[in-house]
């Protein structure tokens, strides 16, 4: 019990309205997933696994995804260098930035959460970044995606939205300022181009406007003549 | 005139009986008879800080908890004991520990038997292996994390996510649904 000797009762009061105040701008929306649980069941099938998140980064879902899946998580924050090119004015040096952005290997990569990225992203960073994706995917490696269905309104500030994992079928969606808003949102056949030669697995449309896309890499089988997986030639 | 003699009560638990203390005192309320200098000394055996001005290079080993204000460089080797990275501190090295709480720059791997945890406003480049992490909001993070569990044990993290969707649930006044 805290004892405030020189407030009187109408402070009292004024300081809760004040808390209360504070208190919802921190009590973000959570809006169930149904490609999340999917995701983590597919990589649940495999051992030694590596998970990529794209960001930005969150402690929560970290631990979420260190505890569900006991893999190894890299996170990269896109995110981070979107808003970094568009502070710096050089956008169009983002797709040669994200062609040379990652260090992995090609096909060592089991899980990647991608979130909303490519709803910030023009044509050009959007076939680089799918690209790469695809490269370093390991065969049978899933893609978790979201997608915006709906143009944004012109006069909602530019910003980002951190996906913290409020457990498998929930999300919460927390806002947060930057530099770049969502661009034009892409057709079902234009995300599918974009991520060929992966194949959609599952595809959820959700009350918020947002697809839920879940993509699979063609297993080791389904390769070329040459040997190479499918993805190769298509990168290539 | 009650609003006098409240103002002096103390917040805790203790007796009405104690006298008023200092906030430096109640942080040792059990040790009230020890003589000042002794504890002071009992205080810098436990925790040795690395001021801002000091760099180090090479390894650094030791048995007790740090903070580094200060730069390292090279290695850091604490294994039973906690290093704390402090706002000022940076890190290029490679870190071992029972537990790392980081406020300042770490640039290299950290690898803890317990914990690691980056506070606001600090920031690691470099992986990351330990049991249980803590990514503040305003940290920056690049790299990997291990933390080397099979999956499927409850913990007390996916508490603390069950928690943000109940606390939430109130929220959800548009609940989307599968459509496919």
């Amino acid at each position: 019990m805290v004892y405030h000797s020189s407030l009187s009762l109408s402070d009292l009061f004024s300081r809760k309205r004040k808390d209360e105040t504070a208190d919802a701008g921190t009590d973000w929306p959570v809006y169930p997933t149904k490609a999340l649980a999917k995701f983590l069941t597919s990589l649940n099938a495999r051992s030694q696994r590596l998970l990529l998140d794209l960001g930005p980064v969150v402690g929560t879902n970290v631990n979420f995804f260190g505890e569900e899946l006991g893999c190894k998580i890299h996170v990269e924050d896109v995110f981070k260098d979107i808003d970094q090119h568009v502070a710096e004015g050089k956008l169009d040096a983002l797709p040669s930035f994200l062609a040379k952005r990652f260090s992995q290997e090609d096909d060592t990569v089991d899980g990647i959460l991608c979130w909303d990225i490519f709803d910030y992203l023009d044509k050009a960073s959007a076939q680089v970044l799918a690209r790469e994706l695809i490269r370093m995917l390991r065969p049978d490696g899933v893609l978790f995606a979201l997608f915006n269905i709906v143009e944004a309104a012109t006069k909602a500030p530019p910003g980002f939205t951190r996906y913290v994992v409020a457990d498998r079928q929930n999300l919460q969606y927390r806002a947060y300022r930057s530099g770049r808003g969502k661009q034009r949102p892409l057709s079902p056949r234009d995300i599918q181009r974009l991520f060929e030669p992966l194949h959609i697995s599952e595809q959820f449309l959700l009350k918020n406007n947002l697809r839920e896309v879940l993509f699979r890499k063609p297993s080791i089988e389904k390769t070329t003549p040459e040997g190479k997986p499918a993805s190769h030639r298509a990168a290539d | 005139m009650w609003k006098r003699d409240e103002a002096v009560k103390p917040t805790g638990p203790a007796s009405p009986a104690t006298p008023a203390t200092t906030p430096a005192q109640q942080t040792q309320p059990s040790v009230p008879a020890q003589p000042e200098p002794r504890r002071h000394q009992m205080m810098e055996r436990d925790v040795v800080n690395i001021g801002k001005s000091v760099v180090i290079k090479g390894e650094l080993n030791g048995s007790e908890d740090l903070t580094v204000e200060g730069h390292v460089e090279g290695k850091i080797e604490l294994r039973d004991h906690v290093l704390t990275i402090g706002p000022n501190g940076k890190i290029k090295a490679q870190v071992f520990a029972k537990a790392v709480i980081v406020l300042g720059e770490v640039n290299g791997n950290v690898t803890a038997t317990e914990k690691v945890d980056i506070r606001d406003g600090g920031s690691v480049d470099g992986d990351i292996i330990s049991p249980r992490v803590a990514i503040a909001e305003g940290a920056h993070f690049r790299g990997s994390v291990d933390m080397q569990r099979k999956g499927g044990q409850p913990s007390q993290g996916k508490a603390d996510n069950a928690q943000v969707a109940r606390s939430s649930a109130s929220n959800v006044g548009s609940q989307p649904v599968a459509a496919h």
